[in-house]
């Protein structure tokens, strides 16, 4: 499954430690969760960095002590229909402050890459190859925002509020003396 | 009328350039069919018995003379000559071909119209009072705050997966036209003692299998958090809500499941660390949006004109149909046309292209060149100077639309049912084009009164049967249809589910079912200006019970 990030395909450069083997202490691995909670601490010292895949279906508030050690967090879209971790993504980066690697997985299609960015993602596993080729193409297809995230894209209400005044239709008046 | 922007005009171009991809990917076989269902969904496209059906949001059920044009345009073009008002102010085209729905969409939205999640798992059309910005009864006007909501939910990168539908009605009027409590969220505007407007919130209801009345989780809500608050709702649904069973996925279900209180508790703990973010609603957002509302220039006229009046004494159609079908509207002088969509033997809802062409017309020339679509599957011509009224009236005649039976026994609601849907275990249209001819007699319907009949025919429940004063649910029992009936369901600010009165009946009795209801009616009633629903308030279900099976053994 090709990894996208910044707009290319790109070499994965976490290792998904799966086994129960010990984690070596120079790899960057992408762990279970289960494997991460039973020793963040011991995990997060190694000097190598350390990525954990979180299930949709758990609280991302148990992850906000570790935040600012872990390297990567793994989300899963275990259907193309399920969107948990559309949630789990804005809360870790706007409200935990989450400024690593935030990674879409499971079946990641083309169609949602532009929600995925807007939601904080930077990190894409695409399930099929000519959906990542498109990558960059597909996350032009839109200039108009209507919602404030943490990506920090200007929304059509910004632009509204600082258009120049002159701009402004001249409708306004009518509603005015509407009142 | 909301007037779009060079930035609404952006985006929905941008949207119909990503559907014609999408479809052009379907049909290369670059994705499966289970894939482009969701992205169909998301465009208001359904597969369903015969043929691909296309659903068009209306926002908050306001057309311009120019929309209905180019929706009529589409059935005629696209679909076999007319269209089908649904209960939650949209339309549907029921014959469309999947090559010729991006060049339909792209016609449509010239006209600024869309399917935009108007269907799927995403946050649905926003619907409110069908009478806002004319009514008396309005404290002000609601689209304003349903547009808001709209743009804030259109494409949102968070909830566009959501585990089920959503749906979200507006209402700023003492009397409830928007059914409020049977949505997953139901904002009433309302002036609280502190003479401050805000919402009351109320969350989790829903029809459907398992039906519900929303809760209120907030009874005064500032304006400026509405957004905020809405969000905090969908993330602990999104985050929360069943996606393992369909049937057990809306948020009304989560809501009795973990309690209100403590659903209540978590809106409110997400809500406190994002309300004083960018979605609180700064004064001169609002007033961006509502200056993009266009209103009639009204005319200085008086109430009651010499014609109006005139008109009434001097014919009795004329007068019957003003009294059915015209309310008073704020402006002195101008009055609220309703126009039934429901002729005798005709499917509920459904409109010519030549009807759309014709109303269209008679907007344009009475009332401002704006329609508006109501959740009883009526249109509404909201501001025509009473003086025009008799000519129009002669005007919607000739075209069948101006039948006096508003509100009344034949106003029936419907889903498509067996005859176009999928899920349908029976047939709803026959049902109600049958029961328009029991009640042909407007007499008899006057005598009855405010009557409302809700037909679906699954458990889906898109007829609201459960809502209905008199509700009929199509199911199916070893492989023939039949209905269950309920008595007593309303869903103004009065909401309530209907009781079932007993075992379901076949379809060759379910007429006369309703007729024995509507005969224990008139026999039960103390007096003429008791409401059939007021009447089974008083008394309960069980001498309607008694009426209807003791001499119909059925089960």
């Amino acid at each position: 499954m090709p990894l996208v990030q910044s707009g290319r395909i790109v070499e994965d450069r976490f290792v998904r430690w799966l086994s129960d083997a010990p984690v070596p202490e120079d790899a960057a691995v992408l762990l279970p969760h289960a494997r991460f909670l039973a020793d963040p601490a011991g995990l997060l010292r190694r000097p190598a960095p350390t990525g954990v895949i979180w299930p949709n279906d758990r609280k991302v508030s148990e992850l906000a002590p570790h935040v600012d050690r872990l390297a990567l967090i793994a989300l899963v879209f275990p259907v193309f229909k399920d969107g948990r971790a559309f949630s789990q993504a804005r809360i870790l980066r706007e409200q935990y402050g989450f400024g690593g690697e935030l990674r879409a997985t499971g079946q990641v299609l083309r169609d949602q890459f532009l929600f995925m960015l807007r939601a904080g993602f930077d990190a894409f596993e695409v399930t099929k190859p000519a959906d990542a080729a498109a990558f960059a193409e597909t996350v032009r297809r839109y200039s108009v925002f209507y919602q404030p995230t943490g990506d920090g894209r200007a929304t059509a209400r910004k632009a509204r509020l600082h258009r120049a005044p002159a701009l402004a239709p001249a409708v306004l008046e009518e509603t005015l003396q509407e009142g | 009328m909301y007037v779009y922007d060079e930035l609404d005009w952006a985006f929905l171009e941008q949207r119909v350039a990503e559907f014609r991809d999408q479809v052009r990917r379907r049909l290369a076989g670059e994705l499966s069919e289970d894939e482009f269902k969701l992205l169909r969904l998301l465009n208001g496209v359904y597969l369903q018995l015969h043929a691909y059906m296309l659903r068009i949001g209306i926002p908050y059920g306001t057309l311009s003379s120019a929309q209905l044009r180019a929706l009529a345009h589409v059935a005629r073009h696209y679909d076999r000559g007319y269209g089908h008002f649904t209960t939650r102010q949209n339309i549907q085209f029921h014959w469309i071909k999947l090559e010729q729905l991006p060049d339909a969409m792209e016609y449509l939205a010239r006209a600024r119209l869309h399917g935009i999640q108007t269907s799927g798992n995403s946050i649905r059309n926003v619907t409110t009072d069908q009478w806002a910005g004319a009514t008396p009864d309005e404290i002000e006007d609601p689209r304003i705050w349903a547009e808001i909501v709209r743009q804030h939910t259109t494409l949102h990168p968070e909830f566009t997966f959501l585990p089920r539908k959503f749906k979200i009605a507006v209402t700023a009027a003492a009397h409830d036209r928007a059914a409020v409590k049977i949505h997953d969220i139901g904002l009433r505007l309302h002036r609280n003692a502190a003479g401050k407007t805000g919402f009351e919130v109320s969350v989790g209801g829903g029809l459907g299998r398992i039906p519900y009345l929303a809760q209120t989780i907030r009874p005064f809500l500032p304006k400026r958090d509405l957004l905020s608050y809405i969000e905090a709702i969908l993330r602990v649904y999104n985050q929360h809500g069943r996606r393992d069973n369909i049937h057990k996925a809306r948020i009304k279900i989560l809501v009795h499941h973990i309690g209100v209180e403590q659903f209540t508790r978590e809106v409110e703990a997400e809500w406190q660390a994002i309300k004083d973010g960018p979605l609180a609603l700064e004064p001169d957002t609002v007033t961006e949006i509502a200056a993009r509302f266009r209103y009639p220039d009204y005319a200085a006229l008086p109430d009651n004109p010499e014609a109006l009046v005139a008109g009434r004494l001097r014919d009795r159609g004329f007068a019957a149909w003003f009294k059915n079908s015209v309310n008073r509207h704020k402006i002195p002088g101008y009055a609220i046309v309703t126009l039934s969509l429901k002729p005798e033997g005709g499917t509920p809802g459904d409109a010519t292209a030549e009807q759309m062409e014709a109303i269209a017309d008679l907007a344009d020339r009475y009332s401002f060149g704006e329609i508006r679509v109501g959740h009883e599957q009526n249109l509404v011509l909201p501001h025509v100077p009473q003086r025009d009224l008799l000519t129009l009236w002669r005007a919607l005649e000739a075209i069948g639309v101006a039948i006096p039976n508003v509100g009344l026994v034949s106003d029936i609601i419907a889903c498509p049912g067996l005859d176009y849907c999928s899920l349908a275990n029976a047939r709803s249209i026959p049902v109600a084009q049958e029961l328009t001819r029991r009640f042909r007699d407007l007499d008899l319907a006057r005598k009855l009164g405010r009557l409302h009949i809700n037909i679906s025919g699954c458990i889906n429940a898109c007829g609201h049967h459960h809502v209905g004063h008199i509700g009929l649910l199509g199911v199916e029992k070893n492989g023939e249809e039949y209905y269950q009936v309920t008595i007593g369901g309303r869903s103004d600010e009065e909401a309530q589910l209907g009781t079932l009165i007993g075992p379901a009946v076949p379809y060759a009795q379910v007429a006369d079912v309703v007729e024995d209801i509507a005969a224990a009616y008139l026999e039960l009633r103390e007096r003429p200006e008791e409401l059939f629903i007021d009447t089974v308030k008083r008394l309960g279900v069980e001498p309607f019970r008694e009426r209807v099976y003791a001499a119909r053994p059925v089960g």
